[in-house]
């Protein structure tokens, strides 16, 4: 089954062109690294991607898109925002529900961020942040998540437990990634960019990670 | 030489000024000015509080005043910003606010006689449009990040109370308290036009000469305003609003058909009363009417208006740039920050009103007590928020000092917020201007009260119409001018 589909896409901002005449098709069950510069069009082709199949995926953006006043229960619970009735959702705000309370505390378990439930996102240190972007999409769920550099302020050990929880929880998965190492390790298959072009794209199977050095030299 | 635009701006608004000044009538016209000064410092420096015993009554009834109509129009504002994006709410908030409270406390004590809905009506009206102004734009300038994170389908009130309020939150309630200190100012003004706040007892012990307990009324209300932030507190405030409306003085009972006759019959130009409506006769007479009061009335009014604000405005330019030094940690030590901000907080804490009747009461009828009570009080409050901002520029280590320190340091790095402060305050200063009229300075309030005290209520319509269209148009100006220079102002702060 095909998830997304682009047919030689063109993206530009204020007259530069940011995507020149991306065509791909991402299936079902497909776990896919996006590579490339800064700059070359990984962050366009996700949105691109997101606008694409709204409905079936989750989101971990790259400034992660955190209300920081309030706190992290309440950020992941965020996920879960169209499940319920306005009035439900006003409750919880004012009034953490127990039943709320503990599938997210499960979720903050799998990224280790258990023990800041309560504490406001704005007090949180960047890659705590980033977790806490994660567990929403965890938490949230569905078939799809498209991920922009999720991993990118977490430290190399963790980095791993999350993109594993990532991998287990959802079935299709398309990651903007910088790591070269650890795009490897998670993802079947990988699309390198250039200058908004797709410049490679092959199973990660028998690639070395110097196969891609090239996308890095100007 | 290439000059900023924000120095030609000065420049510009100098020389205005200077040519308003050789125009405005400014005199000392009592005999001896300094003896009821002197007096009036003995006053200060002997507050007697118990001089009165409605002294406790006054002070609750000013709060209550402003608890119950700064609530009602923080409500109302809230819900307003959210469809400020309409023109008619835009339109409609920008008229409202236009006209001063006192004036809004003049129509409804025409309609209302002294009943706590004329007081109440007078604050939530107008602050109910500034609030949704401000509110609008802190909604705008919100961080609309969160919203893209949300699920597909979260609907529009989850979406907006998750991702949209919490970001603005924290800003939007240091601005209703400071809507609040505002609305404490406004209450005890309306004391002035019989309601049973502040300035009723104000006006009366000044009157008697009885400057012991002028002070001591003042030094409360001072305390009051100071420790604001301590008694009102987050959750306590449903608590405080109901206990407000409760501490509201009973007044009289409302006459309705007194209500019902000032909108169908009081407020309609005299010719259309005489007249068939839409006959020649009627509409030739109407234009003679309308032609007589924008002659003899409006246009004097206007131009005493805009003469003496423009004069307010500038001398409150020049007095910020000597007040915010004294709150700066760039200028002085521990002990001076200290005494310069008792000193900000009584001249920010006094309203134009009162300050001007003080000196009126000293130097006799001019322009010279409003231009200075106007440049005062203002000047506190820009000099405030400059000092603020002051504070946050870095300071080197091998800095210049004293007065180097403060030409090529610190001013040229605040010149362009100080500025965005006063355009902001440009309208609220023009719709002070109107107001202290009704103190004897001929501005529009002057005509405004004698077509009030002639029982002419069509004539003081017009006239209120006249004067709010003239503050759209100076608001409407004071943005283009910020626009212009790339000016912006936090509207927490900057009202």
């Amino acid at each position: 089954m095909r998830v997304f589909q682009l047919q030689a896409a063109n993206v530009s901002y204020n007259g530069r062109r940011a995507l020149a005449e991306v065509s791909l098709a991402i299936e079902a069950g497909e776990r896919v690294a996006l590579v490339g510069k800064s700059g070359a069009g990984k962050s366009t082709l996700l949105n691109l991607l997101y606008r694409q199949q709204t409905a079936r995926c989750a989101l971990v953006p790259q400034d992660y898109a955190l209300v920081k006043p309030l706190s992290v229960f309440h950020n992941v619970y965020i996920g879960r925002l169209n499940r319920h009735a306005a009035a439900y959702n006003l409750l919880n705000l004012a009034w953490p529900l127990p039943r709320e309370v503990e599938p997210v505390r499960a979720v903050l378990r799998r990224v280790a961020l258990e023990e800041k439930l309560f504490t406001p996102v704005g007090e949180l240190s960047g890659g705590q942040q980033q977790r806490t972007a994660v567990a929403r999409a965890l938490h949230q769920g569905g078939e799809v998540l498209l991920g922009d550099e999720p991993v990118s302020s977490v430290d190399e050990l963790q980095s791993r437990e999350v993109l594993a929880a990532i991998n287990q929880d959802f079935r299709t998965v398309v990651l903007a990634m910088h790591d070269v190492a650890l795009a490897l390790a998670f993802t079947d298959r990988v699309i390198g960019l250039q200058g908004g072009r797709i410049v490679l794209d092959r199973p990660t199977a028998g690639l070395q990670p110097g196969d891609l050095d090239s996308l890095y030299r100007s | 030489m290439p000059r900023s635009a924000a120095f030609r701006t000065s420049l510009w608004f100098l020389g205005l000024a200077a040519a308003c000044l050789l125009l405005s009538d400014i005199e000392i016209t009592t005999r001896d000015p300094w003896f009821e000064l002197g007096r009036m410092m003995r006053g200060a420096l002997t507050p007697d509080f118990f001089a009165t015993e409605q002294l406790a009554s006054a002070l609750l009834h000013t709060v209550a005043f402003a608890a119950t109509g700064v609530g009602i129009a923080v409500l109302a504002g809230f819900c307003l910003a959210l469809v400020f994006h309409v023109g008619a709410v835009r339109w409609g908030c920008a008229f409202l606010r236009a006209i001063h409270e006192l004036f809004w406390a003049l129509i409804f004590l025409q309609m209302f006689g002294l009943s706590p809905l004329t007081g109440v009506l007078a604050i939530a009206i107008p602050y109910s449009a500034i609030c949704a102004k401000v509110f609008a734009e802190i909604l705008e300038e919100a961080d609309a990040t969160p919203l893209k994170a949300l699920p597909a389908g979260s609907g529009i009130l989850s979406g907006f109370f998750y991702a949209r309020l919490p970001p603005v939150w924290q800003h939007m309630k240091t601005y209703a308290l400071y809507r609040l200190e505002c609305g404490m100012r406004s209450s005890a003004v309306l004391g002035f036009v019989g309601l049973p706040t502040l300035g009723f007892h104000l006006q009366t012990a000044f009157q008697q000469g009885q400057y012991s307990e002028v002070s001591a009324l003042l030094y409360l209300f001072f305390l009051l305003i100071s420790t604001l932030r301590l008694w009102v507190r987050p959750r306590l405030v449903p608590l405080l609003f109901v206990l407000a409306i409760l501490a509201l003085p009973p007044g009289m009972p409302i006459a309705w058909e007194n209500a019902l006759r000032f909108l169908t019959a009081d407020i309609v130009p005299a010719p259309l009363r005489a007249g068939a409506l839409l006959d020649a006769g009627t509409l030739g007479a109407l234009g003679r009417w309308m032609g007589m009061l924008l002659r003899d009335q409006a246009l004097p009014g206007m131009v005493a208006t805009l003469l003496l604000s423009q004069v307010a405005l500038v001398g409150t330019g020049l007095l910020t740039l000597v007040f915010f030094p004294l709150i700066s940690r760039h200028f002085f030590g521990p002990v001076g920050r200290t005494a310069g901000h008792v000193f900000l907080v009584i001249a920010r804490s006094t309203p134009e009103y009162i300050l001007t009747f003080t000196f009126l009461q000293a130097w006799g009828p001019s322009m010279l007590p409003a231009i200075v009570a106007l440049a005062l009080h203002n000047g506190a409050i820009i000099g405030h928020l400059t000092g603020r901002h002051a504070d946050a520029i870095p300071r080197r280590p091998d800095s210049p000092r004293g007065l180097n320190l403060y030409g090529f340091e610190v001013l040229p790095r605040v010149y362009g917020q100080f500025l965005a402060f006063l355009f902001y305050r440009w309208e609220v200063i023009l719709r002070e201007t109107a107001i202290l009229g009704m103190l004897g300075i001929h501005t529009l309030g002057f005509f405004i009260d004698n077509a009030l005290s002639q029982l002419r209520l069509d004539r003081m319509m017009f006239l209120l119409l006249v004067t709010a269209v003239m503050n759209v148009g100076i608001d409407i100006l004071s943005r283009r001018i910020r626009a212009n220079l790339r000016l912006t102002v936090n509207p927490e702060t900057g009202e």
